[in-house]
């Protein structure tokens, strides 16, 4: 499989400008939800899902707009979701950080850092089950490994030899705590391959390396050779929740971001297209958002005797 | 002398933390953040400039190991305080709270007791949703061998913390949000409350109207309205969930013969059963009984403000409730009590 860079940038740029129109949205307080933006960390998302097909499922967080994007969620639908009207993909029930879309392969995310590692791996054990070739990835955080569900997931995905592609998006911080305060040795690769976990790290957060090596994995994963793991170093370029920048508040510095802006995968893979392809790809995306915000707008709020439905199926 | 000042009780709280962790060496403070800018809402902020790093420690996002190492720090003679941002994540240390904390004590034939405080706080509004809206105060309430305290004023919050770091026991202190900007008198020095001590806020003899946690407030509105139609209420904050003061609260129902319990939470298995429970135990044959609860509707807290707005019980929700109780029916006109300032203002941090 060779990448269709004009896949990965539609990709990228997709999840950069939603996030940014969410930007400029938030301050007239339409959006009443906490949003945990990827702006800075699209290339892992895009990357990653560039290798799968419709029928493959990511479980991802509560920052996951990116994973939601990449794997073909209906944009209309998270509009609606952060404006929290019926038509959301949650109904308005679940908001910014509970995105889903099961008919795109998007589960359920969860708050709850952590948790759904482990339900990733118990999606690809039914997977195999049910004896299709789909493969499941899972996208989480250099927080959520510090969980013991991540090592506990990791040894009976391994145990099993479950087609799963767990994808550390490490962006070095837990909200404002760096991990060199959390972590006493930042060897997640070699921890991981303890298990016998094939593992690899991308440390300069190019969406093409990623692409190429997620390929790889999700091609051993359909041939049943057991679990993968991805570390994908990324920088989060805004606050840990909300929409504004957050150098100010002195736990991390501009200076640090400067490397990560200045190989920004959105620029690079934009300048690697050919002007007037570029032009029309980006025009049908932002034609895409302004159809999606004027359908989040246009949306009513479910009614109050929506409450009660759905608590059981 | 003690001097009385006006705090609100995000500062009460920080004010009972350094106060005891200046009496007693012995005292840390340590979770996720604790020592980061935000200073879990401000509550600490300070704390680690003034007492260090090695007692005011942030941690690894590790809450179940993080639970059992504040048993050990405890077992081995510390006095931890284990901080957490939403109630919501002490669901992965119940292992640690429930079958280690909690027993320890008895299962040792009381060789080894845990004191432990976990502060954890209740999130609410601008759709922070299902898992980070919980109130499960009842689910510890539950389990013997710990004890729950959810003040609702700064005086409390910081007399009950005091108390809770000084206690023995493995206790479990429920803050709420939006009870975090309310100010009120707070003495500069010592106060201690434990057990066995609710508070009498508004007296009245048609009803006894409950309110637990963020619900104190809106009982106290709820109240006030009521009057205006001519019903006097009662309004109790039992401060202490576990061990409740079953005596005080029954106390006020047996004059009232009424009893509205307005908890902060889902009303199965909860809290207010208990205390409804308590006193058609304790009045129910010797004379009639008008119970009532509100609380969260029976379903997972949804984000959008359209189902938020009916999800929670209100001061309106209450005021309905115990109009009904007292009059057999609800008010004609409905009552026009809005949702609180703190609610509808509320756009973070989170
Ligand atoms: C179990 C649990 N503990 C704590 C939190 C609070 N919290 C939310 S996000 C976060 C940081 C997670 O960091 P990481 O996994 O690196 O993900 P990132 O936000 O950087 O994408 C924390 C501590 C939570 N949501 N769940
Ligand atoms: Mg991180």
């Amino acid at each position: 499989m060779t990448t269709d860079i004009r896949q990965v940038y539609r990709r990228l740029y997709l999840i950069r400008r939603v996030e940014e129109t969410i930007v400029d949205i938030y301050p007239t307080d339409k959006v009443k939800s906490p949003v945990h933006l990827s702006l800075g960390q699209e290339a892992v998302a895009a990357g990653v899902c560039s290798a799968l097909r419709p029928e493959d499922v990511v479980f991802g967080s509560y920052r996951g707009h990116a994973s939601y994007l990449a794997k073909g969620g209906n944009l209309n639908a998270m509009m609606a979701e952060l404006f929290g009207k019926a038509t959301g993909c949650t109904k308005g029930r679940g908001g910014s950080m509970h995105l889903a879309d099961a008919r795109a392969g998007v589960m359920p995310t969860s708050a709850i850092v952590g948790s759904t590692i482990a339900n990733a791996a118990g999606y690809a054990f039914g997977l195999r089950r049910l004896g299709t070739d789909a493969v499941v990835v899972s996208f989480f955080g250099d927080g959520a490994t510090e969980e013991g569900v991540f090592s506990e997931a990791l040894n009976f995905a391994a145990l099993k030899r479950l087609p799963v592609l767990f994808v550390c998006e490490n962006n070095s911080y837990a909200i404002h705590t760096h991990v060199s305060r959390r972590q006493s040795a930042q060897r997640l690769v070699e921890r991981v391959r303890t298990y016998g976990i094939a593992a690899s790290r991308v440390a300069d957060a190019d969406v093409l390396r990623i692409a190429t090596e997620a390929q790889e994995c999700v091609q051993a994963l359909r041939e049943g050779r057991g679990p993968r793991f991805l570390e994908c170093a990324t920088y989060r370029l805004r606050e840990h929740v909300g929409p504004g920048e957050d150098w100010d508040l002195g736990y991390r510095s501009r200076d640090e971001a400067l490397p990560w802006i200045q190989s920004d995968q959105v620029t690079r893979l934009g300048e690697m297209l050919e002007p007037r392809e570029r032009a029309a790809l980006e025009a049908a995306v932002e034609g895409e958002i302004t159809a999606a915000v004027a359908f989040a707008e246009e949306s009513p709020f479910p009614a109050a005797s929506d409450l009660q439905n759905d608590v059981f199926a | 002398m003690i001097e009385e000042r006006s705090l609100s009780q995000i500062d009460a709280i920080r004010e009972a933390l350094s106060q005891e962790m200046e009496r007693d060496d012995r005292v840390l403070v340590l979770g996720l953040g604790v020592d980061d800018p935000k200073a879990i809402l401000g509550s600490t902020r300070g704390l680690a400039e003034r007492f260090g790093s090695e007692r005011v420690m942030d941690t690894p996002l590790s809450e179940d190991c993080m639970t059992g190492a504040c048993i050990g720090m405890a077992m081995a003679g510390l006095r931890p305080v284990h901080i957490h941002i939403r109630v919501d994540f002490l669901m992965l240390a119940m292992n640690q709270i429930v079958n280690v904390a909690a027993k320890s004590m008895y299962m040792s034939g009381g060789q080894q007791p845990v004191p432990l405080v976990v502060r954890a706080i209740i999130g609410r509004s601008w759709g922070q949703g299902a898992q980070h809206s919980q109130a499960l105060h009842s689910m510890f309430m539950h389990v013997p061998g710990l004890k729950v305290v959810a003040p609702s004023t700064p005086l409390d919050a910081k007399a009950a913390l005091t108390y809770a770091i000084r206690d023995d026991n493995p206790i479990i202190f429920i803050e709420h949000r939006m009870l975090h900007g309310f100010t009120g008198a707070v003495p500069s020095g010592e106060v201690l409350r434990g057990p066995g001590s609710c508070r009498v806020l508004r007296r009245g003899g048609d009803l006894t109207l409950v309110g637990i946690s963020y619900m104190v407030p809106e009982c106290l509105r709820a109240a006030e309205w009521l009057s205006t139609v001519g019903i006097e209420c009662e309004v109790l904050d039992p401060v202490w969930l576990s061990p409740l003061d079953v005596e005080g609260i029954n106390a006020s129902v047996a004059k009232t013969g009424r009893l509205l319990v307005a908890d902060n939470a889902w009303l199965e298995c909860g809290a207010s059963a208990e205390i409804v429970a308590g006193a058609c135990e304790a009045l129910g044959s010797t004379r009639r009984l008008a119970v009532g609860r509100v609380g969260f509707a029976a379903t997972p807290c949804p984000t959008t403000p359209a189902l938020e707005a009916v999800f929670y019980a209100s001061a309106a929700s209450i005021a309905s409730e115990a109009f009904r109780l007292v009059k057999g029916e609800l008010p004609e006109r409905g009552c026009d009590l809005d949702m609180p300032r703190e609610v509808r203002e509320f756009r973070g941090p989170f």
